[in-house]
């Protein structure tokens, strides 16, 4: 629960002062360059201001001076924890626009690329909270699952981070012949990992002291912020961009949207944004298994169009990634290149509610609630 | 859930005075335009009036005209509970280019509008913390999305252009 004011239980003799903190923009707990800065009072925080844009580096002025296809590889850096999300969105907007009709198969790759990169996002989020809070151990194991992850995405296009993969009508590669065997394989051993987790960190005794109760989100102020994802599921709501406004073959599985409760506090708590994350990783891997197994035949490039020149006119197009909505509005000239792309990114949209969220707790808990809003940097600041 | 005429349509009953369009003659969405200094009102008609419930800002972009000497806005607005949608354009004179702000509709606009003051230099009126975002706070060669905007040599005594 929120402190009273230090000024209201002293008494008014002692003469008490606002004092300003710098956190950031080195800060571990900041999860890249964030300057945070804080009003306190005593050890309250009466007021946070995020200074932001140290990590700007002109995505949407680049892409004004690029082709479509090679904008590709620049929407991978902005959100680098969920790069195959990024592509994701930004091929289905330019597919709307241009009136393409992708390949079955390119479809279900691409589900399950998104999906595995949920898994990986989500695995970084909970490790580096848990290290946020003191909790080493947890990070080491959430890493061991990612590595594994990451090596499936290197025997499908080479590359282990930033991956150029998705692209406008298809895909770069096809599957690897032992994609399918592996990542089954992977599902298996995931499970009894994700139990070890579980037991680690969620239901850690210490941890939810640190987290239940510290940062309630209701769901009326997530909504009026713009909060998406994961942070506005915990506040109770199902809303998932996968069922609200389908895309792909979103439709054809069968899988659940995992939803905050308040088990062991408030609903909205940092728990509750933190646990819908644990749920939502298993629905990845039930969305997976489901797609290897209709997996189609076909070629993956086919539907790749020569020269890409879009007719005039704007689309707004949007995925669910691990971090929220990411929306991206293009503008075309019906030249070959954007008149305007606009990111909508959910890291700069839920970065905004922490000021709400941080009112009335200790500094302490300012980073275990900018650690349950799992921001990067790299989006918040394009 | 309604269509965007029909939501057109409303808007146009409960704003008869106000200079309001529907364009469609896009590929994907259709466009409402309306005035840049009567944004807000319609934009808290549009979050509360029952049958619209737009609760939620998705997205807010400035976009740079140089050829009609337009800055425009554009608001992509949702809402949770219909499930409906609609797109909202907002133009405004490039040489004194003033929207009235929407933050005291959708908070999330706050960042949006200051992210488009930052890079187009619109002027949202009455926005309680206009400054830079993404740019530093001292910088003072212009507004770097629009069309016409040239690097400075130099920007605190470091060289720009590299």
């Amino acid at each position: 629960m929120p402190q009273d004011s230090v000024l209201n239980t002293k008494s008014s003799a002692v003469r008490t002062e606002e004092m300003v903190l710098n956190m950031g923009p080195q800060h571990p707990s900041t999860h890249g360059v964030l300057r945070l800065e804080l009003t306190l009072e005593g050890e309250i925080v009466s007021k946070v201001v995020p200074h932001i844009g140290y990590l700007h580096r002109c995505f949407e002025k680049h892409c004004e001076a690029m082709t479509y296809p090679q904008i590709v590889p620049y929407t991978d850096r902005m959100d680098y924890l969920a790069p195959m999300g990024n592509e994701f969105g930004y091929a289905i907007a330019m597919e709307k626009l241009l009136g393409i009709q992708v390949p079955e198969r390119v479809e279900y790759i691409r589900v399950i690329m998104a999906e595995l990169q949920r898994i990986s996002s989500h695995l970084v989020a909970l490790g580096t909270y848990g290290a946020d809070i003191g909790a080493f151990t947890p990070f080491l194991y959430c890493f061991i699952d990612r590595e594994k992850v990451l090596n499936l995405f290197e025997i499908t296009c080479g590359a282990r981070l930033l991956y150029n993969y998705i692209w406008i009508g298809g895909l770069s590669h096809d599957l690897h012949p032992d994609f399918v065997r592996k990542t089954l394989e992977f599902i298996k051993e995931f499970r009894p990992n994700l139990k070890e987790v579980n037991d680690l960190l969620s239901h850690n005794r210490i941890f939810i002291d640190r987290t239940a109760n510290v940062g309630i989100l209701p769901i009326d102020t997530a909504i009026n912020y713009g909060v998406s994802g994961p942070n506005l599921r915990g506040s109770g709501i199902k809303w998932d961009v996968r069922r609200e406004d389908p895309y792909s073959i979103y439709h054809k599985f069968d899988y659940d949207i995992p939803v905050g409760e308040g088990k062991y506090g408030t609903v909205g708590d940092s728990w509750d944004r933190y646990y819908v994350r644990v749920l939502e990783m298993e629905e990845s891997c039930k969305i997976i298994e489901q797609a290897l197994e209709q997996l189609p035949d076909g070629d993956v490039q086919s539907a790749i169009p020569k020269r890409i020149k879009p007719p005039v006119g704007h689309v707004y197009a949007r995925v669910e990634n691990p971090r929220g909505d990411l929306g991206y509005f293009i503008i075309s000239d019906g030249s070959t290149s954007p008149y305007r792309v606009k990111v909508r990114a959910p890291s700069f949209v839920s970065m905004q509610v922490l000021n709400e969220l941080c009112k009335g707790y200790m500094v302490a808990d300012v980073v275990t609630i900018l650690g349950s809003i799992d921001i990067v940097l790299g989006e918040i600041d394009r | 859930m309604k269509k965007a005429e029909e939501i057109f349509q409303i808007l146009k009953d409960n704003f008869p005075e106000s200079n309001l369009e529907l364009k469609n003659d896009q590929p994907t969405e259709a466009i409402l335009i309306a005035p840049p200094l009567e944004i807000d009102k319609i934009s808290l008609f549009l979050r509360d009036s029952s049958e619209l419930l737009f609760d939620s800002l998705m997205n807010l972009s400035g976009v740079d005209d140089p050829k009609a000497l337009l800055l425009s806005v554009y608001y992509h607005l949702e809402s949770t509970k219909l499930k409906h949608k609609i797109t909202l354009k907002v133009s405004t004179d490039r040489n004194k280019p003033e929207v009235s702000t929407v933050t005291e509709v959708w908070k999330g606009a706050d960042w949006h509008e200051r992210e488009a003051y930052d890079l187009f230099g619109i002027i949202f009126l009455n926005h309680p913390d206009l400054r830079r975002i993404l740019m530093p706070y001292d910088w003072d060669a212009g507004y770097p999305l629009r069309k016409d905007y040239e690097n400075p040599e130099f920007y605190q005594g470091m060289k720009v252009p590299y």
